[in-house]
């Protein structure tokens, strides 16, 4: 716990706080768009933005998994939870995604759908092997960082000649994200990038030089402790007064630049390139996830199940697409609040755990009454 | 030696209960011998030590409770009722169990309303295949639980499903208490001013319970805090302070207990992050799995609130409880907004302290 209290010294806070109200000019916006839920819940969860300088102004990006599903995908899943014979392995905050026809997978479970809550992928190939009868069908979702497990689980069933589990995957990579978000038609006023650890870990540094070279684009990997964050943002808005724009590390104790060599050349071996991908807020993008390579195509739910997405629209005005392009804030949509509430979700921003809209909610909502008063 | 044959029906053969490789199965449920024979073989023995004058042979479906004043010395106060369900999985974790759970967790209810736990009634539905030994232990932990918050359990019932249709076993408790006269305790009472005390730390049982659950292990044990309150609420009430609201924050934790009162109250709170005592094991734990201590269970923790002027008195008087000695001053109630309970985190910045949503899950990433 002492290594995690390090990154939790107030003192060691304020006085990054003060660094940074010295070092901002007066006179300009820091517009930084922390690209990860686990940043945005820890500037909120600490109180970390009552202690930025009022020129920093810290945008939420699209980094949640759950909250770049799109509701065509959850239908997918749905869809095949109400197989005959099937149990379907999902994480808890995916099961109260709305999808279509007012379903959610949690509502096609009171249905009678076997959908099942799992902590990790594990679970679901334990599921497999308690079941050998029922095919188990694990609901793959994350960014790098859960992808080298999801690989390992697929190799593990084929060691082992589980032949009743297969994986419904929804992997996704986090640089085409950022490249969506930078080549907007409308792109969103940005001074900096503050980069997600967990995800570096395994892919390192290096994926992100593009955006300095290419953007003018300050970047820094950062780490999810409050203290992490404080130094990142100090970090970038040095980089902007010096009119650099460089890749930094904040998070030196776990991320190099080379990444994690084993963790992609498994990726690589089991996974390969989707032409396209949708993603919630964002839309189709080319090369921006992952499906089972050819030689695990027998363990791809898709094709195992003839699955096949649908393009469903999000509730008329939902706003969790141009919250999740940095366009808007929680605060700015008319639903927030009021018809959608982290009990009763509309978009997929309330819904996860890690998503903007929970964040404001759950921490935040005190800033908005301050305000009106 | 008499030479009169003995004319007296041999009794009927019962086989005696197989209390170290047995199993519950349906008999036991469905009212007969067997379930007559469970009754005498587990429970009367174990539930009679809790009440010396109860447990009459009548094989009546209720207590006849003594005449009031049910508590010695006083004028007698008002009756409190209290029932609870108990589903805990694990049935034995470390620092408890299922069936001291079922007692102090009806006792602490009790003693939330500032009254004396007297009586307990229990009912359990039991799962088709669950060891009797298994059963024994529950009960005589039970048992224990109760003798030692000096309560009796007076009447009880059982039932047993097919297996499959329950998580081993179910304990439902119904308690009987008496309050002090005078004594007025409700969540609605809390008032603008008013000083917040909490009695430990938070997040011991939920922590220990997920761990065990999740088969994590940690370094040090992370036990249930698990205990019966009514005691370090009598100390609390014998300082004469103006005690509004005790309550204990079980499910949801402390943070969603504050919300509720704060609703009730239709008063808001301000918190102070750094006087809110975790214990590092549980806040390594939650660190790990991505959980906020501040909504985990507990089961031996009472929040207090009171006159601001009461607040150092009565910290002190619960300070000098076995149950209390960690007990701080984490806050105070404010006008408003209504129903919101805000807290200055350790780094100096505000954040609003919601509700729980949802079941305390694992982050994915």
């Amino acid at each position: 716990m002492k290594y995690v209290s390090e990154f939790r010294d107030p003192q060691l806070a304020q006085q990054l706080a003060q660094a940074m109200a010295n070092e901002v000019h007066p006179d300009r916006l820091y517009r930084f768009m922390e690209f990860c839920g686990g940043h945005t819940h820890a500037l909120a969860r600490y109180g970390v933005l009552d202690l930025l300088p009022s020129q920093v102004q810290m945008i939420h990006g699209p980094g949640c998994p759950v909250c770049v599903l799109p509701i065509g995908r959850i239908d997918m899943a749905i869809e095949v939870a109400r197989r005959p014979g099937v149990i379907l392995a999902s994480y808890g905050d995916t099961l109260r995604i709305p999808a279509s026809k007012g379903l959610s997978l949690m509502g096609a479970r009171a249905q009678g759908a076997d959908v099942r809550v799992v902590y990790s992928v594990d679970d679901a190939l334990q599921l497999a092997r308690t079941w050998p009868d029922r095919e188990v069908v694990f609901l793959a979702i994350g960014f790098e960082t859960t992808t080298p497990p999801t690989a390992v689980a697929i190799q593990t069933a084929r060691r082992e000649g589980l032949r009743n589990f297969s994986v419904l995957c929804n992997h996704v990579l986090t640089p085409a994200a950022m490249h969506a978000i930078l080549d907007q038609p409308e792109p969103v006023a940005l001074d900096g990038l503050v980069g997600p650890a967990h995800v570096s870990t395994i892919i390192g540094s290096r994926p992100y030089e593009v955006f300095a070279s290419d953007y003018h684009l300050p970047v820094v990997i950062a780490g999810f402790e409050p203290l992490d964050v404080m130094q990142a943002v100090l970090m970038l808005i040095r980089q902007v007064n010096e009119g650099r724009a460089e890749v930094e590390n904040e998070f030196t104790r776990a991320v190099n630049r080379e990444g994690n060599a084993r963790a992609i050349a498994l990726t690589d071996e089991v996974f390969a390139l989707r032409d396209q991908f949708e993603w919630r807020g964002l839309g189709s993008m080319p090369h921006s996830a992952l499906r089972l390579g050819d030689r695990y195509a027998d363990m791809d739910a898709e094709l195992r199940f003839a699955l096949s997405t649908r393009v469903v629209p999000d509730h008329p005005r939902c706003e969790c697409g141009p919250i999740l392009r940095g366009h808007k804030r929680p605060q700015d949509c008319v639903l927030f609040g009021t018809i959608c509430t982290p009990d009763q979700p509309t978009g997929a921003c309330m819904v996860s755990s890690e998503g903007a809209c929970a964040a404001h909610y759950r921490y935040g909502r005190h800033q908005a009454d301050e305000v009106a008063a | 030696m008499s030479d009169i044959p003995s004319t007296a029906a041999k009794p009927a053969y019962v086989r005696p209960l197989d209390l170290k490789h047995g199993r519950i199965d349906l008999t036991h449920g469905a009212g007969g011998r067997a379930s007559h024979q469970l009754i005498e073989t587990v429970f009367r023995p174990a539930f009679a030590q809790t009440w010396p004058g109860g447990w009459q042979d009548g094989g009546d479906d209720g207590a006849l409770l003594p005449d009031m004043p049910l508590t010695p010395g006083t004028a007698g106060g008002k009756l409190v009722m209290a029932t609870d369900a108990h589903v805990v999985s694990p049935l034995f974790f470390p620092g408890g169990d299922i069936g001291s759970l079922a007692v102090h967790g009806t006792v602490n209810d009790l003693a939330m309303m500032g009254a004396r736990p007297l009586y307990l009634s229990v009912s359990f539905i039991l799962e088709e295949g669950l060891p009797l030994s298994e059963l024994q232990r529950v009960v005589q932990s039970m048992a224990r639980a109760a003798r030692e918050a000096e309560v009796a359990i007076v009447a009880g019932d059982t039932k047993v499903v097919e297996r499959g249709k329950a998580d081993g076993l179910y304990i439902s408790t119904t308690g009987l208490g008496q309050c002090r006269p005078g004594v007025q305790l409700s969540g609605r009472l809390a008032q603008a001013g008013d000083a917040v005390l909490l009695s430990g730390t938070v997040g011991d049982h939920g922590v220990a319970i997920l761990s065990q659950r999740e088969g994590l292990r940690f370094d040090a044990p992370i036990a249930s805090d698990c205990a019966a309150l009514h005691g370090l609420v009598a100390h609390m009430l014998d300082t004469g302070a103006a005690l509004r609201v005790l309550r204990d924050p079980t499910r949801g934790g402390l943070a969603t207990t504050l919300n509720e009162i704060a609703v009730a109250s239709g008063v808001g709170m301000q918190l102070d992050e750094s006087a809110i005592a975790v214990n590092p094991t549980v806040a390594a734990a939650c660190e790990f799995m991505g959980l906020d201590p501040l909504y985990m269970a507990n089961e031996g923790k009472l929040i207090a609130i009171c006159a601001a002027s009461d607040a150092e008195r009565l910290l002190n008087a619960m300070r000098a409880h076995p149950l209390g000695r960690q007990a701080c001053h984490i806050g105070h109630v404010t006008a408003g907004p209504a129903g919101q309970v805000r807290m200055r985190t350790t780094f100096g910045g505000q954040r609003m302290l919601d509700w729980l949503m949802g079941e305390p899950l694992p982050r994915i990433c």
